[in-house]
């Protein structure tokens, strides 16, 4: 479904390379993880993914089902089916998060040309899903993010992939900041949505969250590429012995 | 057009005007008088540093072309209200509604200029001259003293239906005087509404006494003729427990400058004035000035300013704002807020945020800021699948948000909301 391929992208406004010939390819009905230290490079990944303005990719190049990714406005990645849970999510006062999401949903709606989902009928869908997420119809009447705390804002963020129902889902560190319960709770809507059809890119630091979404694949990421992959057990031995010997490791072969 | 208002400013002296009521005349004369003491504004006052009066004091007003509406139902027009029609600045009885109403008197100023004596009286020049110091407003001296039609209401109970003054433009070469004394007694309560752009040039002035206890709500859209002109003035003086809510929607026009002044004289009394303006230069010209003045002269009373717009393609927006504490307004509550958003680099926004405090217990702030669309929320909003134009749209319906929030009648607010959207609409990229 998704597939990166030796991916070189630097900042547009300085000369820093932050990505650094990244190959990844997520085949539909998967779930890779990508662990790794602090500033490798991977929330620069799902950014360029989904079409942040502020980096020049100089080599390479990334594809979703095919269609050339890079290429897109982020409204057109969106509409194609890519999502993207932020590591940080952004405060948008003023604009309330129900008509946020109502925009998002029809805007997409139309965008692949189907009907605009009817008022009475979206009320319904998102009540549904924030009940299972355990978010209160107050939170939906608030502006988007503000005054959230620092879970509810990641639960924000699975409640709104839960709305657009994307086949190509990147969560960033989207754990960090749950309690067990909220984890527990992000994992269940996160495991409701895995079927044939679609993909998950999970970055995390932490083993934990794999315990919940059992990935297929674990790739560690560092110095702006993959320089390691293996199965579920890759996520375990980061958590014991951190990234040292991994690293280690490659500079030797290197 | 009554021919006396073509003359030039400069020219008025206390007989310009036709002779009315002995009171009317006397105000009028008086009016004429101060303005000769303070004379034009020129480019060099510092009150007129960033907006050129020239084409305001010229001695004919530049034509300004008809907007084409195309047939787009005018604003409030689903609002139950009283409708008064001025065309060109003329009172037109044919297209208005009957001037009664339940806890409503409304006369037409030339008829109560002509009576010996009214309560008008003690109105008509005052409040404008009260608002005359510690800044001389001598735009509003030549519209007390030139005034060509207005009216004179007073609202001795709270009345349900708004008064709404609808200001048709017809003539491209017209220069509308016009000038409104309010009178909202004790405990009564007004909802006034004005739109339209009334003329080429268009000079305003309304003077208004919410007496204690009493309310006053005024919400204003400024007419859409890319070339029209316009300088408004409100003055009001607010009794004890009063309240007084002043909104205005501008969109387009090549210059406008409203001043307000609000002299706050009851204790525990609220004043609220807030502005939305959009201008696209690319449309022609566009000018926005607001000009506010308030004075604490009582205790524990609030007043509040919040004025946003929206600019673009070297569209210019100004705000001037005071707040003046006198020494024995204590427990003052003063918020003033300026802000605007410039969707480029041409467009500009000159702001002077002022304080002048005397008492000790008060609490005031004030802050203004111009800024770019926030970058950060416009790409999560389109990483949701959102379009950049629609998503823009909604952060600048969203940065106006808080100044619509101070009109009370939430039919209205929705009804200047969907104004302010469908502008937006047209006027993308
Ligand atoms: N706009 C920017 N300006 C300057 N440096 C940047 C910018 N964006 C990313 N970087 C730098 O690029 C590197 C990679 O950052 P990125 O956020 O992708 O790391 P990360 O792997 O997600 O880290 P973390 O685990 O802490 O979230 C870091 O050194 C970061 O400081
Ligand atoms: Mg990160």
């Amino acid at each position: 479904m998704l597939k990166i391929n030796n991916l070189h992208v630097k900042l547009e406004e300085e000369d820093k390379r932050i990505l650094k010939g990244v190959d990844l390819e997520v085949p539909a009905g998967s779930v890779h993880a990508i662990m790794g230290p602090n500033g490798s490079g991977k929330s620069t990944l799902s950014y360029v993914l989904s079409g942040r303005d502020g980096y020049d990719v100089t080599e390479g190049g990334a594809t979703l089902d095919g269609e050339d990714l890079l290429d897109m406005e982020p409204e057109e990645r969106a509409a194609a089916g890519l999502f993207l849970a932020f590591q940080y999510p952004v405060e948008i006062p003023g604009v309330g998060n129900m008509t946020f999401l109502r925009t998002a949903v029809n805007a997409q709606r139309k965008a692949r040309g189907e009907e605009e989902m009817s008022a009475a009928d979206f009320l319904k869908f998102i009540r549904a899903k924030a009940k299972e997420l355990k978010i209160d119809a107050e939170m939906l009447k608030r502006p988007v993010n503000v005054g959230f705390s620092g879970g509810e804002k990641k639960r924000n963020e699975i409640l709104q992939m839960a709305m657009l129902e994307p086949k190509m889902c990147i969560l960033d560190e989207t754990d960090s900041g749950l309690d067990v319960d909220a984890m527990k709770l992000v994992s269940d809507g996160v495991n409701a949505l895995r079927n044939e059809g679609r993909a998950f890119l999970v970055i995390t630091h932490y083993q934990r969250l794999l315990d919940h979404i059992k990935p297929d694949v674990v790739h560690i990421m560092a110095g702006g590429r993959i320089v390691k992959s293996g199965g579920p057990e890759l996520a375990l031995e980061v958590e014991h012995n951190g990234y040292a010997d991994i690293l280690a490791e490659m500079e030797v072969e290197a | 057009m009554n021919t006396a208002t073509k003359q030039a400013p400069a020219v008025i002296s206390a007989d310009a005007r036709p002779v009315s009521g002995a009171w009317a005349q006397e105000a009028r004369t008086d009016a004429a008088q101060r303005l000769a003491r303070m004379g034009l504004p020129t480019r060099r006052d510092e009150y007129w540093k960033w907006t050129r009066p020239d084409s305001l004091i010229a001695a004919t007003p530049a034509p300004a072309a008809l907007f084409d509406y195309k047939g787009e139902p005018p604003v409030f027009h689903q609002i139950d209200r009283l409708k008064i029609v001025f065309v060109d600045g003329v009172f037109d009885p044919d297209a208005s509604d009957d001037l009664s109403g339940e806890g409503l008197e409304i006369e037409r100023l030339a008829d109560v200029a002509t009576t010996d004596i009214h309560w008008a009286k003690d109105l008509y020049g005052v409040l404008e001259t009260r608002g005359q110091s510690p800044v001389a407003r001598p735009l509003a001296a030549y519209n007390t003293a030139m005034a060509t039609d207005g009216l004179v209401i007073r609202a001795t109970g709270r009345v349900s239906r708004p008064v709404s003054l609808i200001y048709r433009h017809q003539d491209t070469e017209s220069d509308a005087v016009m000038h409104h004394v309010i009178r909202v007694d004790e405990g009564a309560k007004l909802t006034l509404l004005e739109n339209g752009a009334a003329a080429a040039r268009f000079s305003s002035v309304s003077e208004v006494d919410v007496a204690d206890g009493a309310e006053f709500h005024h919400v204003r859209a400024q007419g859409r003729d890319h070339e029209r002109q316009a300088i408004t003035h409100m003055f009001a003086r607010l009794g004890a427990a009063s309240v007084f809510k002043s909104f205005t929607m501008t969109v387009n026009g090549r210059l406008t400058r409203n001043e307000c002044v609000i002299e706050m004289r009851g204790d525990d009394a609220t004043a609220h004035v807030a502005g939305a303006a959009l201008g696209d230069g690319a449309d022609g010209d566009f000018h926005h000035d607001d000009t506010v003045f308030i004075t604490h002269d009582a205790v524990a009373c609030e007043s509040r300013q919040v004025f946003k717009k929206v600019l673009k393609n070297g569209a210019k927006g100004v705000f001037q704002g005071k707040i003046l504490v006198k020494p024995d307004a204590q427990k003052t509550d003063g918020y003033q807020k300026s802000q605007s958003l410039l969707l480029d680099d041409d467009a500009s926004f000159q702001a002077k945020p002022e304080l002048e405090i005397y008492a000790d217990d008060v609490i005031c702030s004030h802050g203004s800021t111009s800024g770019a669309i926030d970058e950060e929320a416009l790409f999560y909003l389109r990483s949701r699948g959102i379009p950049d134009h629609i998503a823009t749209d909604l952060l600048v319906l969203a940065f106006l948000a808080d100044a619509i929030d101070e009109i009370e009648d939430k039919e209205i607010a929705a009804e200047i909301s969907d104004r302010l959207d469908a502008w937006l609409a047209r006027h993308r990229g």
